[in-house]
């Protein structure tokens, strides 16, 4: 009846019961949700909840919540993390070194991993589309807003399966790309890998939605005027990145569709009976895996490439080798996936080839950093965060790049292959290029979507906090690496690396002083919309001062409707050009907006789909087939009875809303 | 004015980029069935099994499938509704007699002890094979869906939209199970 959770072999309290960890954190975490609930309830908000953020298809809101979502994962990520840090800096001498014991050590670095690419970094990827893309491009919204929403539910299901998995039965201990034989039966028996499987699913499905959502978007829906040559870089590359997701995410989902077959099936893909073959998975994986890193590194590109020319007041240097330089990447990050294991033995040939064109797609990464370089030759250089966050990232990728190309070499990676000197690359890339970019369009947008920028002095601190602590943690790791320790380690028996993990735990917490000072800098703001019941005033359409594009022509925060008038483009950078030109906004005469009904169809599919998840690491079959036919029905019923010809914005709201933004310019004594 | 790309050119356009991440889909269920073409292990050999004329009569009744779609399609430019019907509900017929054809085929298969769980080439077999299957069967309960959208509100423009995405959608199927018909069966058979 109730499949695995009745079976005493599956442990499904067995972590509650032992890791006093866990327990304590489920605890937290349940005291945190109920509180959050009982504010929600206390003070009345269920309903404005409900219509205004649950149900809501408008591109805006779904941006914010799916950057909430990312900033929560961060969190979650980084306590497994420093979990992490701290555990290695003990674990001197035998398994029982440190405080965490062998088991519960490989759960953590696998969430860990899981948790920081697919429900963190991707989720925060899509925040920035769904926020900016549309503005920039002088839309409305997205192509499919329905979509949108969906999407966001499934992948908020996936991110809810994955952290059940804290408190019922226990995670995947096969590191963050599950390898087999041991992701197979034979090797993993329980839940951890079903959990891993299914919450990735998920994720994977709701990501591509969001590629054809995007494409569409930006192919089919640019202002009048706005040729793909004119469009803003950060389009470009989010075009190129959602391209990407189309082609790779299929493969994941075609990848855990085999593996799961062997596991509930009985199949034998990957198995080492049967004419199985691990390596085929590796193959498989990596074809995703790969290109999958140039998914989250090229929108940080783009960020990039819109913040240092407003800080630099120059437009960007090299536009359309920029875009070539992200044409050639989508088509080489093809090309390269096996220098994720030069060691299977491939064959010089096999080797070469991948080794080669690994070295060659530094190339156009390097003309990137070339024209951000030539970008702010000469400007009038701005400190502001977002700038600080860009001069970081240049600063810190290029040496991760660097590394990256001494790991191309398979002569040399035989050597460093599975050690920490790898897992130092890694996090170089990542933390000093994903992680710094996307905290650089996040402070860059904030005032945009809040109408008030984040606070200065904390956001410094957070910005050292994270650029120190990067280096403190990573640095030791390269060392380490050299001096051959491997990665995932539980314990080491060489009393010569402990002073170096030591450090590194160091670094660990000087990053930790940079979160703290970013959820400081968030609650300052929360605190402001309390103090307006919600109802943020509005601001200025330009904060910053010498923006370029388009969504900083309209007031911040955006009305529903973002643009009054779609703008007529006539050159790049087209709000420059609207500076330039001595634009006058319409403040007259407006007239009635289309505008897409709001949903909950996609929030009940969402949810379903987490039943579905939830039954099939369980086994409990019923479950499963009732939960997904009643997702399908949700999806049937809706394009039978949902209201899909959406409704008008009166031409006196419109007036209205406008000319509060004429109030607010005018006081601030702005034309525009 | 109203902004670009609210139309049903856009949903089309969204629906051909859902097509493309599909054929990404396939093309490694393709790869997988290519890596493990002779992961037999001890099982029993496709060649030995597959029964060329009943999976070519099954291929022309899919192919016919295909025709008598778009046959509807053209009912639907010429905006007669009753002719769409029809159409639609041959393609039906023929799409669900291929199911069962392929049901029997793959119950033939499990009792000459061809089962998924016997060696890597029969799992790619059935998970290939089963994967379009899943497709067929999903558009078949689509054409249902729109048996009744049908019904509603008749050939307005969404429902033309609709006849649309699902034509695009059943002729790519068929595609595939031309790409099926050679890699599987033929190459397999041969
Ligand atoms: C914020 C600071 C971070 C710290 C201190 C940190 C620390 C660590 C540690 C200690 C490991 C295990 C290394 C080992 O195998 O011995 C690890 C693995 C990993 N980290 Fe991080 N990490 C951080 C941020 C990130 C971010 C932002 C991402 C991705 C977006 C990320 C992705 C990964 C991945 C994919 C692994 C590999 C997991 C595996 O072995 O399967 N990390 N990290
Ligand atoms: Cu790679």
């Amino acid at each position: 009846m109730f499949g695995r959770l009745t079976d005493p072999t599956a442990g499904v309290l067995f972590a509650l019961q032992n890791e006093p960890i866990v327990l304590f954190t489920v605890l937290i975490l349940l005291g945190v949700t109920a509180l959050v609930l009982a504010v929600l309830t206390f003070f009345g908000l269920w309903k404005t909840f409900w219509c205004n953020w649950i149900t809501t298809v408008d591109h805006k809101r779904i941006g914010i919540m799916y950057v909430i979502l990312a900033l929560i994962m961060l969190i979650r990520g980084f306590a497994d993390a420093i979990m992490m840090r701290v555990h290695q800096a003990m674990a001197l001498g035998s398994e029982h070194a440190g405080y965490l014991s062998p088991d519960h050590y490989n759960q953590i670095f696998t969430a860990h991993g899981t948790i920081m690419i697919f429900f963190m970094a991707t989720p925060f990827l899509f925040g920035f589309f769904n926020y900016v893309i549309p503005l920039q491009l002088g839309a409305r919204d997205v192509a499919f807003p329905f979509l949108n929403n969906l999407g966001f539910w499934i992948t908020c299901a996936g991110a809810l399966l994955i952290n059940i998995s804290l408190g019922l039965g226990n995670f995947a201990r096969v590191g963050w790309l599950a390898y087999p034989p041991l992701s197979e039966l034979t090797g993993s028996p329980d839940t951890g890998v079903d959990y891993y499987l299914w919450s990735l699913q998920l994720s994977g499905i709701a990501t591509t939605m969001g590629a054809i959502n995007f494409i569409a978007t930006i192919i089919k829906m640019r202002a009048p005027g706005m040729s793909m040559m004119k469009m803003p870089i950060f389009c470009w590359t989010a075009l190129v990145t959602n391209i990407l997701i189309l082609a790779i995410y299929p493969v994941l989902a075609a990848t855990f569709l085999l593996l799961a077959s062997d596991r509930y099936l009985g199949m034998h893909f990957f198995t080492n009976d049967g004419s199985g073959n691990p390596m085929v998975y590796v193959n498989y994986i990596w074809m995703f895996g790969h290109p999958e890193v140039y998914v989250l590194i090229l929108p940080a590109f783009g960020i990039l490439s819109e913040v240092i020319p407003t800080f630099s007041s120059k437009r960007l240097f090299g536009y359309t080798s920029m875009v070539w330089a992200t044409i050639v990447i989508l088509i080489l990050s093809f090309l390269v996936w096996v220098h994720h294991f030069f060691t299977m033995g491939g064959g010089v040939t096999v080797n070469t080839f991948f080794s080669v064109a690994t070295m060659i797609i530094a190339v156009p990464t390097g003309v990137k950093i070339f024209n951000w370089l030539f970008t702010m030759y000469k400007g009038r250089i701005r400190f502001d965060l977002p700038m600080l966050w860009c001069l970081g990232m240049m600063f810190t990728f290029v040496g991760g790049g660097l590394a990256g190309v001494m790991l191309s070499l398979p002569a040399a990676d035989w050597q460093f292959h599975n050690s920490l000197f790898l897992v130092a690359h890694f996090h170089h890339t990542i933390i000093g290029g994903v992680v710094f970019g996307y905290l650089a369009g996040f402070v860059y947008w904030f005032p945009k979507a809040f109408g008030l920028k984040l606070n200065r002095v904390l956001g410094l601190i957070s910005f050292f906090g994270w650029f120190f602590g990067f280096y403190l943690s990573f640095f030791p790791l390269y060392i380490l690496g050299l001096m051959g320790a491997s990665r995932r380690l539980q314990y080491y028996m060489e009393p010569s690396w402990q002073p170096l993990f030591i450090v590194a735990m160091i670094g660990a917490f000087v990053i930790a002083i940079g979160i703290l000072c970013m959820a400081l800098q968030v609650l300052i703001v929360i605190w402001y919309g309390v103090k307006y019941k919600g109802n943020l005033p509005v601001q200025k359409n330009d904060p910053w001062g010498d923006t370029r594009t388009l969504e900083w022509s309209i007031s911040s925060p955006p009305p529903a409707y973002n643009f009054a008038n779609i703008p007529q483009v006539k050159t790049r950078d087209a709000y420059w050009n609207m500076k330039e030109e001595g634009y006058v906004r319409q403040t007259k005469n407006f007239t009635k907006i289309h505008m897409p009904s709001n949903t909950s169809a996609g929030f009940w599919t969402g949810m379903l789909s987490l039943v579905v998840g939830f039954g099939l690491v369980w086994h409990i079959w019923w479950l499963v087939i009732i939960s997904f036919i009643s997702a399908i029905l949700v999806i049937i019923l809706y394009s039978f009875f949902g209201d899909n010809s959406g409704y008008y914005l009166s031409a006196e709201y419109v007036q209205k809303t406008e000319d509060h933004f004429s109030a607010c310019l005018e006081s601030e004594g702005i034309r525009l | 004015m109203n902004a670009p790309g609210h139309d049903d050119s856009i949903k089309i356009f969204g629906f051909w980029l859902y097509i493309l991440q599909d054929l990404f889909l396939f093309a490694t269920l393709f790869a997988n069935i290519a890596v493990f073409s002779s992961s037999y292990d001890a099982g029993p050999i496709a060649k030995d099994l597959i029964s060329l004329p009943f999976v070519m009569v099954e291929t022309f009744v899919l192919l016919f499938s295909s025709i008598s779609y778009g046959f509807s399609v053209i009912q639907m430019h010429r905006n007669s509704l009753f002719g769409t019907r029809i159409w639609m509900a041959v393609t039906f017929l023929l799409g669900l007699l291929f199911i069962l054809m392929e049901l029997y085929e793959f119950n033939h298969l499990l009792n000459e002890g061809a089962t998924p769980q016997v060696s890597a080439y029969w799992s790619a077999f059935f998970i290939l094979i089963g994967t379009h299957g899943i497709h067929v069967t999903s558009g078949l309960i689509w054409m249902i869906c729109m048996f009744v959208h049908l019904s509603w509100r008749g050939l307005c423009a969404e429902n033309k939209m609709r006849l649309t995405c699902l034509s695009l959608f059943w002729h790519f199927l068929d595609i595939i199970w031309i790409g099926v018909f050679t890699v599987v069966y033929l190459f397999g058979a041969l």
